[in-house]
């Protein structure tokens, strides 16, 4: 650049156009990029509230962290990467096409003879122009020759020209790119935002009451948007959602979801989700059915719709509330549907029910524990009560992931207001050779589920389960359940009655102790009432007679819903003792009530995300451009090469240039200057 | 340096082809026929086209490059043994000896990274004691680690197809795969240029990284027990993984390459080691091409991932956590390759700057899979 004084205006154009500002432009859009990263984006803005306290949240959402990739800051890096790109095509352009252009076959010796690549060779014989020229040509040099005076001429040669093109074509490329960008952005709603004409609908309303303001017509160019559609339901819009709320886009078709459904692998893994729908123009009344899937999306009048996501659509779903606390054994008939809330009643508790998903398939691997967790217990000398029960569930590590059935997901919130969740599942669940009812609960949803289980009795139910436990909490029934027990375990032997009182009196104090508050409230009360040294005798024998006691009350159970007793074998026994861990567990349940999914009418609804983005071939014939732009600059070498003869004899000088001199050039260089000895020698 | 003595280099390139280039394109067409008759009729157009794209450019690559000739005869031969040992039976793996010991999917990914450290100790002592022997030795380490990982791959797409037709797909679709693509890919890349330097000094640093690289795959392996096939799930079904995925790794591989060299540049600019490692020049020249081929492929395979956006998620640029990474790896070899082309610059810095560009592009690979959440969570901790 010549020097000369600068107006203002010329200082800012050197400015903006220089590498420096570039190089700044590009660190500052790489800082500012990863905010966004690292701070996670459009999450709800109650959730950025509460991470954040209310004045941070302000502070971040004026700045618009939020959504830093369209807010007004980061759009003016972007228009200023635009501007600098393109004030450096505009400096550079006509330098580069002259460079490219010209041959230099003016260049003076002088200037040649200050090359750090150059050779001479003195030759006697006359060497001719052409000679050297065809050499030139046949390496796909062009040349242009230049006469000189006392007879001499200047040869200039040149080859991989096009190298420039390549800075020109890449530097395109940035603009075209950040341009079609900026068409798929949001700027016009932006301006029509500020200057009023529209603006963000906050409260969940029916779409229908939506104000105009905050909708959007189908003649909208460039939109993004979402939208969930429950199956046999239809909509002529999506939402997009801005900062704290939404806007209504408008649809020039309207569009009915048929079914939703997901294809499995024979592992289970999903490997499908699709979405039959119907498409009724508005304009022209016709309507045509089409599956979309992921990966492929359907493409409507210049709307591309695609498979987003799926959730449920409200299933309805059927219950038997079991009572856990009540001596009653029968279940109460219960009903919900997903996304809706239903009214229980626990004597003078109230609860509402809050259903939120349903879900038909499980995929779990129960060895990786995370259904087969048991109920969160105190730890300490719980421990050491639970160690003497064989359940190789945590120690057993598998692989097998399989599906494990539907499952219902809900809150239960009590009059207060506090919730605790639910994961509940319709089928028995496998684990180590027996079958439970499985039953997560969690008092906050940044914990994991803890599962309680139900033992499934021999006619795969839940009812086996549900006598015991009601013979277990009924306080009239432990005398019966007691006596029964002296008497099978001191059978065929004379023992004084005073001492088979005693007997009976301490089964059903430990009845008593347990139907409080199982293994833990028992454990507690031993180690109050035993010494240390003596504990470990006692829990044994504690829990020896709890579960004969447990048999006995299993028999009894039976007998009053009119079946046969069971017979005394393993089986057996290890119900009574999976029951009761069950019923033990029950107290750190967080809810009296059970309820066991046991019907359900499954109704799903897909998620579609539609955009309309009249940048994109903008941007892909960018990205075209960018790719030949840098291979032109990377992989064509720009070389020069002067050879002033003497067509009649006498010196021969030869320089040559690269616009880089790398480890290639001077290899280059070697060869040409042996090459071209080797030429006039001859 | 050499000089290439023969008159017209440029336009007799086909003319200095031998019989083995010829017999070598050949077979390779042949294979790709025989290909095509047995199973042309259950491919989609897209599996043709990428089927002649890999021939043509297999056939490139070995004129070009001819060491490449005898590594595919060697994956193609040996990978065609191992398929024909399974009978169709997946369990085989477990039961004939080839295939358990030596070249069962798993079993030659062990074989590769065993061979890729005892490469690594190799081009060390090669360095340490000067002995030309050590370092040629890594060097047919290296290319057997490379041969026995391709072998790994192929069989395991294989396998895939065992374990069901529809569960069959290319290995390059979790964070166990795309590893051991990722140090076979860098080892070309480094073996490339140790052939066309005649200098084996460096193998010393990229094998350390591909080492590195090992030892997180068989932790990956054995402790988060990822080494599985695991069915793709429908984000991934797409004929664009199989462009973007290696694309994008051809572009990490050179970038490890380049910093390396710039890892040596600083050690030599210091005056250490100076005997024993390449010329600064030498280095820079080197750390120049990795960042511009890194550089060019990062390009395409963004681009890729971005026409694949459009196709899958609704949107060609969506400011996910990894494509975002990926902008801010561009732009950090974009600013680099501005510094040294347009202001000519040289020396310490911009070799920092390539080292810190391995940390940002690390991040961009694996530490947004660690600590971020989007929508690229294919590959978790």
């Amino acid at each position: 650049m010549p020097k000369h004084r600068h107006s203002p205006v010329q200082s800012l154009y050197e400015l903006l156009s220089s590498m420096r500002f570039a190089i700044s432009l590009l660190s500052v859009l790489a800082i500012a990029s990863i905010i966004g990263t690292v701070l996670q984006q459009h999450k709800p803005y109650s959730d950025y509230e509460f991470e954040f306290g209310r004045f941070w949240f302000a502070a971040f959402g004026k700045l618009g962290l939020y959504d830093v990739y369209h807010a007004w800051w980061f759009i003016v890096i972007l228009l200023f990467l635009v501007l600098s790109t393109s004030l450096c095509i505009y400096r550079n352009l006509p330098l580069m096409l002259r460079e490219m252009r010209s041959f230099r076959e003016h260049a003076t010796e002088t200037s040649l003879r200050h090359f750090a690549h150059k050779a001479e060779w003195h030759v006697a014989r006359p060497v001719s122009v052409a000679l050297l020229t065809e050499y030139l040509a046949r390496r796909g040099y062009r040349y242009k020759t230049n006469p000189r005076g006392e007879g001499r001429v200047l040869i200039a040669a040149k080859k991989g020209s096009y190298r420039r093109l390549g800075y020109i074509f890449a530097h395109l490329a940035i603009v075209v790119i950040c341009l079609g960008g900026l068409i798929d952005g949001n700027i016009p709603l932006k301006v029509e935002e500020v200057l009023g004409i529209k603006a963000i609908e906050n409260n969940n309303i029916p779409v229908n009451q939506v104000p105009e303001k905050s909708r959007l017509s189908s003649a909208n160019l460039s939109f993004r948007g979402n939208v969930v559609i429950p199956e046999g339901q239809g909509v002529d819009f999506i939402f997009i959602s801005q900062g704290s709320g939404y806007l209504v886009q408008e649809l020039p078709f309207s569009i009915k979801l048929i079914k939703f459904f997901i294809k499995h692998y024979p592992t289970g893994q999903p490997r499908t989700f699709a979405s039959t729908v119907e498409i009724t123009d508005k304009a022209t009344g016709r309507s045509f059915t089409h599956t979309i899937t992921v990966n492929h999306p359907l493409i409507y009048r210049g709307v591309a719709i695609y498979q987003a996501s799926f959730q449920d659509g409200g299933s309805h779903l059927t219950f038997q509330g079991w009572n856990l606390f009540s001596p009653e054994p029968k279940p109460f008939p219960f009903h919900g549907a997903v996304n809706q809330d239903a009214e229980l009643s626990n004597g003078n508790m109230k609860y509402s029910v809050e259903f939120t998903d349903f879900r038909l398939f499980n995929v779990e691997n129960l060895g990786g524990g995370s259904a087969a967790a048991a109920v969160a217990k105190p730890q300490g000398f719980w421990s050491a009560v639970k160690g003497m029960f064989g359940d190789g569930l945590d120690k057993e590590k598998s692989k097998d992931s399989h599906n494990i059935g539907p499952s219902v997901h809900f809150k239960l919130r009590n009059a207060q207001g506090q919730a605790v969740e639910y994961d509940n599942y319709l089928a028995p669940v496998q684990i180590n050779g027996r079958s439970f009812f499985l039953s997560g609960e969690r008092a906050s949803p940044a914990q994991p589920f803890s599962y309680i289980r139900f033992p499934v009795d021999e006619n795969q139910s839940i009812g086996g389960y549900m006598r015991l436990r009601a013979m277990l909490i009924n306080s009239a029934k432990w005398h019966e359940i007691a006596e029964r027990f002296a008497r099978h375990a001191l059978q065929g032997q004379s023992i004084a009655p005073e001492m088979e009182k005693k007997f009976v009196s301490s089964t059903e104090r430990v009845l008593q102790i347990f139907a409080r508050g199982g293994y833990d409230t028992l454990a507690r009360f031993i180690e109050k009432s035993v010494p240390a040294k003596d504990r470990e005798k006692a829990v044994r024998t504690y829990l020896k007679v709890l579960e004969n006691a447990a048999f006995e009350a299993y028999q009894l159970s039976r007998a009053g819903a009119g079946l046969p007793p069971a017979k005394v074998d393993r089986r057996s026994v290890q119900f009574v003792r999976d029951s009761l861990t069950a019923f033990s567990d029950s107290f750190f349940y967080g809810s009296p009530v059970y309820l066991q999914l046991t019907r359900f009418k499954q109704v799903q609804a897909t998620g579609l995300q539609m955009t309309r983005s009249p940048g994109k071939n903008v941007v892909f014939s960018g990205s075209l451009l960018l790719v030949l732009g840098v291979f032109f600059m990377f992989y064509i070498r720009e070389r020069r090469i002067w050879l002033l003869v003497k067509p009649d004899g006498g010196d021969i000088f030869f320089a040559m240039s690269s616009n880089r001199k790398a480890l290639d050039f001077e290899r280059e260089f070697e060869q040409h200057r042996y090459h071209l000895a080797e030429l006039i020698k001859e | 340096m050499e000089l290439v003595h023969s008159p017209d280099e440029q336009a007799s390139f086909l003319k200095k082809l031998s019989w083995v280039d010829w017999l070598y394109a050949v077979s390779l067409i042949a294979g790709a026929a025989v290909v095509y008759s047995r199973y042309g009729g259950s491919m989609v157009l897209f599996a043709k086209g990428i089927l002649s794209l890999v021939t043509g450019l297999l056939v490139i690559e070995g004129w070009y490059w001819k060491p490449v000739r005898l590594l595919v005869a060697v994956i193609a031969a040996v990978g065609l043994f191992a398929v024909s040992l399974y009978h169709g039976d997946l369990a085989r793996a477990e039961q004939v000896f080839w295939l358990k010991y030596l070249i069962s999917s798993q079993s030659a990914i062990m074989w590769m990274s065993a061979l890729f450290v005892l490469a690594t100790g190799a081009y060390w002592l090669g360095l340490i004691a000067r002995s030309a022997f050590a370092a040629k030795v890594g060097s047919s380490l290296t290319w057997s680690a490379v041969a026995m990982g391709l072998i790994g791959l192929l069989v395991r797409w294989y396998e895939s197809y065992l374990m069901g037709h529809d569960i069959g797909h290319i290995p390059i679709s979790n964070l166990y795969e795309v590893f051991i693509l990722f140090a076979i890919v860098t080892s070309l890349i480094y073996l490339f240029y140790e052939g066309r330097y005649r200098n084996r000094q460096l193998g010393a640093f990229v094998l350390t990284v591909i080492s590195a690289a090992v030892a997180f795959l068989l932790w990956y392996g054995f402790d988060r027990h990822a080494a599985g096939i695991e069915p793709l799930v429908p984000a991934l079904q797409s004929y664009w993984m199989k462009l973007h995925v290696p694309t994008n790794f051809i572009g990490y591989g050179a970038f490890t390459v380049a910093a390396m060299a710039g890892a040596a540049y600083l050690l030599v600019n210091k005056g250490w080691l100076t005997d024993r490692l390449p010329k600064e020049e030498i280095l820079d020249d080197l750390m120049y091409k990795s960042i511009a081929i890194g550089f060019a492929f990062f390009t395409i395979a963004t681009i890729l991932g971005s026409l694949w956006a459009a196709e899958a998620w609704g949107g060609y640029w969506s400011w996910d956590p990894k494509e975002t990474w990926a902008l801010i790896v561009w732009l950090n070899y974009a600013a680099w390759l501005h510094l040294r082309m347009i202001k000519g610059l040289r020396g310490p810095v911009l070799a920092w700057w390539a080292i810190g560009g391995l940390l940002v592009t690390s991040f961009a690979f694996l530490g947004v899979n660690m600590f971020l959440s989007g929508l690229h969570s294919y590959g978790h901790l």
